[in-house]
């Protein structure tokens, strides 16, 4: 569905160097980036600030053309064929509006079903879906400009869909919104991608969006793909270390286990970080107890975000 | 083609709706321009006020000039003036969602927006040329009297072109307006005064470069049958047309030029 092939985008921007001199340097913005979606697949596309995210979209949606290798959507060149493969794509950028400023939704709708062409009774019954899904009814008929964010978001996703298409490319889709909102984005990523079999490529830099979505993770961080698996497989890989965190009956120096270590004291609980593969929860619980009386236990998982956080801090994988 | 220009009028169609739910505020911003550019139309009076002719032509017929000049800016400004937003749709990344919609990217900037204000200036081209055309003192014949039509339309696509063609520089340097805004602002106001009162450098820019001298000059030779004081030859009095296609056809090639170079580039 998505092929990309040592694709590369290289910008020149010029530097100053002293008062009047200027310098054009070459940035790599994508260096060599490779990698297939498959048909149907919900695959999140992270990395941090200017690592290359926005432009690989950029070229995958036929606004930029690569400067190297070659990009391949629904089977088309995008960059040489921007306009037929327009009806076959949604896009969102999460940042700007498409929507008309000044129109109501139901009108920017109607002007969509004419520019995408699309049969008046596959674009009635997909409105009329997306309303009850994303609960448009209550403004339909309010200026774009009057919106609330998550509302113009809402609308922006319909927008983007009206015209069936075969994938949808979402920039952050889920930025700005409140936490109602943004889940009520997810579970309609989640429905069209399961009802419809739509492919969803989103870049986000909210972790939680990945977790609740995406079957597959690709990190980039300067213009190349540093991690492309599962999230549960990123986990296991770098996110071996859990941490157990005791309350003991009453304060105590840091305890001492083999093949444990302490990280935190705060009075009686103390914070013990372990490997999955040196030992079980259950041994570390028993040798904990057998130096110091135990009042309650957890046991914590990393979390996605402190992987991706140590990722992108050592930069390759 | 038909069916670009189908969605065309829809777009239009419901920016115009949009515009006329605030009726009173539109016939405000209506009257405030016909007052506003008709003091271009002043600055006209005024110097007649000191001359009885400029560069041997009547007030009469410098209104004819400025008729013709005034009615193709203003159909020009109405159909294409939303380009003057392509800097700002560059720098915020609307062209990007331009680019992604399956219409051409001239269509989609030109039909963002209307601004019906410019029916205003419409409206005082039209009352000027009109008094004009009842004053001027001419031998009407068929090719004479359609020649100001001829003109308008000829002159719109002049002005479209030249405004496509320098609004491009945006997708070079950022910050072009006040660049683009002197040739079409500025190419409007050239247009209302007879080439032959400019300097030798001005006429032939006007002419030979950036032809605004077929928008109103050459047709008003023919329409009220003056001899050309510059000596050119006088089948240039039917040349507009010609030029107008030559002028729209350059600039498509400037937009798909500054189109391409932008997705190779980025901005």
């Amino acid at each position: 569905m998505i092929d990309l092939d040592g694709v590369e985008k290289t910008f020149s921007v010029r530097v100053k160097r002293g008062r009047l001199r200027r310098e054009r340097r070459e940035v790599r913005a994508v260096d060599g980036i490779s990698f297939r979606v498959e048909p149907g697949e919900l695959v999140g596309y992270v990395g941090p600030n200017g690592a290359g995210k926005s432009t690989t979209v950029k070229m995958l949606t036929g606004i930029l053309v690569p400067s190297g290798g070659r990009v391949s959507v629904a089977g088309l060149e995008p960059s040489r064929r921007r306009i037929q493969l327009a009806r076959r794509i949604g896009v969102v950028f999460g940042q700007r509006v498409q929507l008309w400023w000044d129109l109501p939704l139901r009108d920017s709708f109607e002007l969509l079903r004419h520019i995408y062409r699309v049969p008046y009774d596959r674009w009635r019954a997909n409105l009329d879906r997306f309303s009850e899904v994303l609960e448009l009814a209550p403004f339909l008929e309010i200026p774009v400009r009057q919106l609330s964010l998550g509302q113009r978001m809402r609308g922006e996703l319909t927008a983007a869909m009206l015209h069936d298409p075969e994938i949808l490319f979402l920039d952050e889709p889920t930025i700005g919104l409140d936490v109602v909102a943004k889940v009520r984005v997810r579970e309609f990523l989640a429905e069209v991608n399961r009802e419809r079999g739509i492919t969803v490529l989103l870049t986000t830099h909210d972790l939680a969006d990945i977790e609740r979505l995406c079957s597959r993770l690709l990190i980039i961080d300067h213009g190349r793909v540093i991690y492309d698996g599962t999230i549960e497989g990123l986990i296991e890989r770098y996110g071996e270390e859990r941490t157990l965190v005791v309350d003991l009956e009453e304060a105590a120096p840091p305890l001492e286990v083999e093949g444990a270590r302490v990280v935190r004291v705060e009075g009686p609980r103390q914070w013990l970080r372990f490997r999955r593969r040196d030992m079980t929860a259950a041994q570390l619980t028993a040798a904990v107890a057998s130096r110091a009386p135990l009042v309650d236990l957890t046991v914590e998982e990393p979390d996605i975000e402190d992987v991706v956080r140590r990722i992108y801090a050592e930069g390759a994988v | 083609m038909v069916e670009t220009f189908a969605i065309y009028r829809r777009i239009v169609g419901s920016r115009i709706r949009s515009q006329l739910q605030y009726r009173l505020s539109f016939a405000l911003t209506v009257t405030g321009n016909v007052l506003l550019t008709s003091l271009d139309f002043a600055a006209i009076l005024v110097l007649f006020g000191q001359v009885d002719a400029l560069g041997e032509w009547t007030v009469e017929e410098v209104a004819l000039l400025y008729g013709i000049s005034c009615v193709s800016f203003a159909l020009t400004d109405i159909a294409v003036g939303q380009l003057d937003q392509l800097p700002r749709m560059i720098r915020e990344g609307e062209f990007d969602q331009i680019l992604v919609r399956p219409l051409g990217s001239l269509l989609q900037v030109v039909s963002a927006d209307l601004a019906l204000r410019h029916l205003g200036r419409l409206l005082q081209g039209l009352i000027i040329l009109g008094v004009a055309l009842t004053r001027v003192h001419v031998d009407w014949t068929p090719g004479r009297a359609a020649m100001p039509l001829v003109a308008i339309v000829a002159g719109v696509a002049i002005f479209a072109g030249i405004w496509v063609a320098f609004s491009s520089i945006a997708f070079w340097l950022i910050d072009s307006q006040e660049v683009s805004n002197a040739f079409t602002y500025g190419g409007s106001f050239t247009a209302q005064y007879p080439v032959n009162i400019f300097g030798r450098w001005l006429r032939r820019l006007v002419i030979f470069v950036i032809p605004l001298a077929f928008v109103s000059y050459f047709p008003a030779l023919y329409v009220l049958d003056k001899p050309d004081q510059l000596g050119l030859p006088s089948g240039l009095q039917f040349a507009s047309p010609g030029v107008a296609i030559a002028v729209a056809a350059a600039a498509w090639v400037v937009w798909t030029t500054a189109v391409r170079r932008y997705r190779s580039v980025g901005s």
